[in-house]
């Protein structure tokens, strides 16, 4: 093993709007709390669930009655929330509820603005607090508040729209720390130093670049390290002429499997350098790269492969890379 | 036994530890564990007829982190592979199932989760209904809290029964060298402790942890060459409750208990329950129906170390292994899924 420092990690950020079409019925209990109302949907025991289901939990039927429920409630059980966590109702420590609303048979989850855990109460009474901008979604309740507190003030009436909320749109965001193995972390610092570290499978003999955690025919971890010249082939190709977002050149253009000289397995990158329909398989190419001062720790220090001009490289003698 | 039936033949799993530095596909972890549990049965990967994972691309922040753990596989040439995005214990269910088929005579089932990457409760929000419940970002102690005030306020069990369970958990897990969390705790003690989340103390929650397991079944025939006394499968069922939470009684688990019944619970001497919160351990006995004689997760439990997609894996692997030494001749394992015990497997195995 050449592993001798920790391998490398950084900050994986992931953020993605999730959109949702809410159908009829989810549709319109949206619809009534853009309008600053909550509504239930009665199931097939007469019971009223709060957030109406499009199905009874028991029976599985289709539900469609859609009632008025309460704005106020009863607090069947809490839990606190010392130190709130992103993208949660409230700032400053708060409780979670089970909420009861006047008119509904099932509970309701949400924050309630207590102050302290002393401020809650199983059995206490709630009112829900709106926010400023409703969009049609859950956080158009901002929280609920204890009725025997100051009822705070209450946003203007909103606006008529009597159009109903079709789609529901939540940003999620979630943070990772992301770790390269052992492995990867060899080839990323090589990268760092303009060099190229393959590494043989011990079982196989085959060199992967990057370098596996596995290697996928045997099950075991790449060892022996290999440096790799930054010359090689190109295996198969496409002429990429569809822009895209976050696209860096301008097509069309050449993304290619590029197999360097010593490995058995190709990455892709870029064939530059040529008219795109110039690009074969088998054409020799070698790495263009950016200057020194650029480099940071990706195979973008290679900033494209350029064509050689060397003879190609007979079909039989990559054919089983492809 | 007949043709049909399936046994649990073996068991590996990784140290349970809060933070390893590897990748979140797994592969670091897996290597050694497949490696254990084969030499211990002479078998080599390309003997597996099928292979069965549980993991969850939520936890390691990215898409299709399954299949880069098949690396640790050698997944070339192809094989017979399949994925749940939940708890390994439901891979084993697939396949069991597999298995009773006759399609093959063995499976090597395996769940891993490198829970540290992110921020475990926030990410377990993913879990709850996306239209009006996860977009308030309800974190998996916050739900948890609530279903242990309703359990506590019923007069269904005390805090200091939750204390006592977190108690023998530590206990426990002394003898447990893959255990995260053990010692010597007196329950007075644990009372004195701050709340975390009122009602929930720290040893109420079961630890963030990074860790694999896998388990090898084997058809009727293949089980008794593979190993004396194997844990034959007498009873698999697994039910599931509403995704909304407020329509589900929270003190009662009815799925676990269908399960159970459906299983053939009675009778069992040791219950290895996947239970991440103390008071979880409390409905989880009441809805099996286990009484006092009853041993309770000798291997620590999921309060001891609770390796996200592989700790439910890893009772059945555990109560499995009560059956191999002879110390009982009927157990039972539980592994849950989703918020406050919303999906329950019960598993019985007989000597
Ligand atoms: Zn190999």
């Amino acid at each position: 093993m050449t592993e001798t420092s920790e391998p490398l990690s950084a900050p994986l950020e992931v953020g993605f709007d999730y959109t949702r079409s809410l159908g009829s019925v989810l549709g319109r209990f949206a619809t009534a709390l853009r309008q600053r109302r909550i509504t239930g949907v009665r199931g097939s025991d007469g019971r009223v669930h709060v957030p109406a289901v499009e199905y009874d939990p028991n029976t599985f039927e289709p539900l469609d009655e859609l009632v008025d429920v309460g704005s106020e409630g009863t607090v069947l059980s809490w839990s606190w929330a010392p130190q709130p966590l992103e993208g949660q109702p409230l700032e400053h420590a708060f409780g979670w509820a089970l909420i009861r609303l006047d008119g509904a048979d099932t509970p309701l989850l949400h924050a309630v603005d207590a102050g302290t855990s002393d401020g809650m109460r199983t059995g206490m009474r709630v009112r829900a607090r709106w926010a400023a901008e409703p969009t049609g979604g859950i956080r158009d309740i901002a929280c609920f508040d204890p009725v025997d507190g100051d009822a705070p003030p209450q946003p203007p009436a909103p606006p008529d729209a009597d159009e109903q909320v079709t789609t529901l749109t939540t940003p999620i965001h979630l943070h990772y720390q992301h770790s390269a193995s052992p492995e990867e972390s060899r080839y990323l610092r090589g990268l760092a130093e303009g060099r190229l570290l393959g590494q043989r499978c011990p079982a196989c003999a085959k060199v992967y670049i990057p370098p596996r955690g596995a290697c996928p025919t045997d099950g075991v971890p790449t060892e022996e390290e290999v440096e790799l010249p930054d010359t090689g082939i190109v295996t198969t190709f496409c002429i990429v002429n569809v822009p895209f977002l976050g696209q860096r050149i301008k097509p069309p253009y050449v993304a290619a499997y590029v197999l360097l000289d010593g490995a058995d397995i190709a990455f892709l990158h870029l064939v530059l350098g040529c008219a795109a329909e110039d690009v074969r398989m088998g054409m020799r190419v070698r790495a263009e790269w950016k200057p020194r001062a650029e480099w940071d720790s990706t195979l973008q220090n290679i900033d494209h492969f350029t064509p050689t001009g060397e003879p190609d490289a007979p079909y039989e003698s990559y054919a089983h890379h492809l | 036994m007949t043709e049909s039936d399936v046994a649990v033949v073996g068991f590996a799993q990784a140290p349970n530890v809060r933070a390893t530095h590897g990748t979140t596909n797994g592969v670091e972890m897996l290597v050694p564990v497949f490696d254990e549990l084969l030499d211990g049965t002479g078998l080599s990967k390309k003997d597996i007829g099928f292979w069965c994972s549980g993991s969850s691309d939520y936890l390691a922040g990215r898409a299709f982190s399954f299949i880069a753990a098949i690396d640790a596989i050698g997944a070339f040439p192809p094989i017979n592979e399949s994925h749940v995005e939940m708890d390994a214990a439901w891979a084993l269910y697939e396949a069991w199932v597999k298995i009773r088929t006759g399609e093959v005579d063995t499976a090597l089932v395996y769940g891993f989760g490198k829970s540290s990457a992110g921020e475990l409760r926030r990410t377990l929000a993913m879990q709850l209904d996306p239209y009006f419940v996860a977009p308030l970002w309800p974190d998996s102690i916050a739900v948890a809290g609530l279903q242990a005030r309703l359990g506590l306020e019923s007069g269904l069990f005390g805090e200091e029964q939750m204390a006592q369970v977190a108690a023998r958990s530590r206990a426990d897990a002394r003898q447990n060298p893959n255990a995260q969390v053990s010692g010597e705790e007196r329950v007075a003690d644990l009372l004195e402790q701050p709340y975390v989340a009122d009602p929930l103390r720290a040893h109420d929650c079961a630890p963030i942890t990074d860790g694999a397991s896998a388990v090898l079944l084997a058809s009727a025939d293949r089980a008794r060459e593979l190993r004396d006394r194997p844990a034959w499968i007498t009873g698999l069922e697994h039910r599931i409750e509403s995704a909304q939470l407020g329509g589900r009684d929270l003190t009662a688990s009815p799925s676990t208990s269908d399960a159970a019944g459906a299983a053939g619970a009675a009778g069992v001497e040791v219950a290895e329950l996947h239970a991440p919160f103390s008071h979880q351990e409390l409905l989880l006995r009441a809805a099996i129906g286990l009484d006092d004689s009853v041993r309770i997760s000798p291997s620590g439990g999921a309060l001891c170390g609770n390796p996200m997609f592989a700790a439910g894996l890893s009772r059945i692997g555990e109560a499995a292994g009560r059956v191999w030494s002879g110390e009982a001749g009927k157990v039972l394992a539980h592994a849950t899924s989703g918020p406050a015990l919303q999906q329950n497997l019960v598993c019985v195995m007989e000597g």
